[in-house]
């Protein structure tokens, strides 16, 4: 995976991540829409396909909405790496096969609307700027979530 | 050896006595509540596994609070998805648009009972640990996996257990203590942890502030706020519920308990500023006017907080330029608040009372606030746009807070 960072602070919760009022809503597209609108109106047009989040501690944390991975996903989010993420966004996201990855240190690592690689099966992060951080491999059973594309998809396939 | 509660109820409903915290397991649930606004995408997953019924059609719960009756074509659309789901699936506990909010439905409701593992799409699920069941919020998809298997996994969380004593001066209240305990540990201090909330000033507190307590947890990043049952849970419980029961309690030196201790004797009234729940102040070093005073949600909506708020009202108005919605947390609270004559008192002050639901509490149905505006709640968020404009700031408070502000137009402590 292959993209440019977005980065973003501490405690980003999940009514900035899809405020309270588009939960009406399911679909990918108009959630994406909306996705970080809070903080950067314009964020869903500038964000491309295969771009990653960079956050800070405590990412995603406040309301169980699964709203908040779809729209990250929706507006084209592959992955998002954080200091640390709150309890119920980690697992929705993985249900719904958007990966995210515990990294300590990160923010000092990667600086904001810089190009980085990702590397889940390696557990490395690269930077354009040549640095590289070792994150901690996720366990097989959620690659293997990740990558049928989310608990639905896996469980389907479980059952043949 | 020795265990916290958390490890206990998890060991039993996973039937894994040997798992110990850190150990993921598998759980069997007990209760699985999903509502209007998150039910939908959870029926759509449901669907997309294919699962014929339901794993059990008796313990799952649909409330519809969050935006009831319908503000527009797209939740009434939900509502009709749920409604459609509940008759296929031949739900037995189904509450419609006059019930009430699903946090403080289920206990009164008699669903919640000590020992139970209780799964919600509702991240305020933590509520119903101040019954000792181990309740926790989780998504959609999950919850789709629990709707067909019954199951669902868990890393059996590591404790934080809140010591709470001394007495509660005059006009400090449960509110005052959790956003207390909530600015010393921070947004992310109890992340992926169970808390505990005991000591003799928990013994004390009826069991509406006890969930006031367990319903905030989750604002520390808390897996679930549990409380042990005593008798005050029992005879709550044994009045509402015909449910057998299990009660667990803590061994005190059990490995993966952290122990801490907390004096409230000389705790003043406290408020959560924007636009983090971590933001807490003492209510005597802000001084803010505000447009708008929002009395309700799951935290602090109930008949308990009705009453405190109503004694500071009566006999007042409220100021000019300032504007009160009271929304009480139930139909049960409801009627009990119009038999004790709290209603008149709050629509003689100025207020506006509205059927029980969710409210402004998350900006997505009603009483929403405006760029620049400034709204004094007693629910249980601040976030950057949690009521409506992300330019608008919302601060938190107990009811008798929000009453003695709505009085003075700023806030204000409730002597003053
Ligand atoms: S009252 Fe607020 S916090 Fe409670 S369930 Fe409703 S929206 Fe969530």
């Amino acid at each position: 995976m292959k993209g440019k960072a977005w980065k973003f602070g501490n405690d980003i919760d999940t009514d900035i991540i899809i405020p309270g009022r588009y939960l009406i809503y399911t679909d990918e597209k108009t959630l994406a829409e909306h996705c970080m609108e809070g903080l950067d109106p314009e964020f869903n047009k500038k964000v491309k396909k295969g771009d990653f989040i960079v956050g800070g501690t405590n990412f995603g944390c406040g309301s169980s909405r699964e709203h908040a991975p779809i729209a990250l996903k929706g507006a084209g989010i592959v992955a998002v790496i954080a200091e640390s993420f709150a309890r119920i966004f980690y697992r929705n996201a993985t249900n719904l096969g958007l990966p995210l990855l515990e990294a300590p240190g990160i923010s000092e690592v990667i600086s904001n609307g810089e190009e980085i690689k990702v590397d889940l099966e390696k557990g490395i992060i690269s930077s354009e700027s040549g640095k590289e951080y070792e994150f901690k491999k996720l366990p097989p059973f959620m690659l293997e979530i990740l990558e049928n594309g989310g608990l639905i998809e896996y469980l389907k396939n479980k059952r043949g | 050896m020795s265990h916290t509660m958390s490890e206990k109820i998890l060991r039993k409903s996973s039937k894994n006595y040997d798992a110990e915290a850190g150990d993921i397991v598998m759980a069997n649930i007990d209760v699985a509540m999903t509502h209007d606004l998150t039910g939908p995408l959870s029926v759509q997953s449901f669907e997309k596994i294919g699962t014929k019924k339901v794993w059990d059609n008796s313990k799952i719960v649909i409330p519809f609070d969050h935006q009831v009756p319908a503000d527009s074509i797209d939740s009434a659309n939900n509502h009709i998805i749920m409604r459609k789901f509940v008759k296929e699936q031949e739900i037995e506990n189904f509450y419609d648009v006059n019930a009430g909010v699903c946090h403080q439905i289920l206990p009164e409701m008699g669903h919640v009972v000590p020992g139970e593992v209780i799964v919600g799409t509702d991240s305020h699920t933590c509520t119903h640990g101040a019954l000792g069941a181990f309740a926790t919020g989780i998504g959609s998809t999950d919850m789709a996996m629990v709707f067909s298997e019954g199951q669902l996994w868990f890393k059996i969380p590591e404790t934080n257990r809140f010591n709470i004593t001394g007495k509660l001066k005059e006009n400090v209240y449960a509110k005052d203590v959790i956003l207390n305990i909530i600015g010393q540990m921070g947004a992310d201090g109890s992340t992926y942890k169970s808390c505990e909330f005991a000591g003799d000033t928990v013994s004390n507190m009826n069991i509406s502030d006890r969930m006031v307590l367990s319903n905030m947890a989750i604002e520390m990043g808390g897996k679930t706020g549990l409380i042990e049952p005593d008798q005050k849970t029992i005879d709550y419980v044994e009045k509402r519920s015909n449910k057998s029961y299990e009660i667990f309690k803590t061994d005190l030196d059990a490995p993966s308990l952290e122990l801490i201790d907390i004096d409230v004797s000389n705790l003043e009234p406290q408020i959560a500023c924007p636009h983090n729940v971590d933001n807490v102040k003492p209510v005597s070093e802000v001084d803010i006017e505000i447009d708008q005073v929002f009395l309700g949600s799951c935290t602090n909506g109930r008949i308990d907080d009705l009453r405190d708020a109503a004694k500071i009202l009566k006999g007042n108005k409220i100021a000019k330029g300032t504007r009160m919605l009271v929304i009480p947390a139930s139909r049960e609270v409801y009627e009990k608040a119009l038999d004790e004559n709290l209603i008149k008192i709050f629509v003689e002050a100025g207020a506006l009372v509205s059927a029980p639901c969710c409210g402004p509490c998350l900006g997505g149905h009603t009483g929403l606030i405006g760029p620049g505006e400034v709204s004094l709640s007693t629910s249980n968020r601040n976030f950057k746009g949690r009521q409506g404009s992300p330019e608008g700031e919302v601060y938190l408070s107990s009811a008798a807070v929000a009453a003695a502000s709505a009085i003075t137009g700023r806030i204000s402590l409730p002597q003053s």
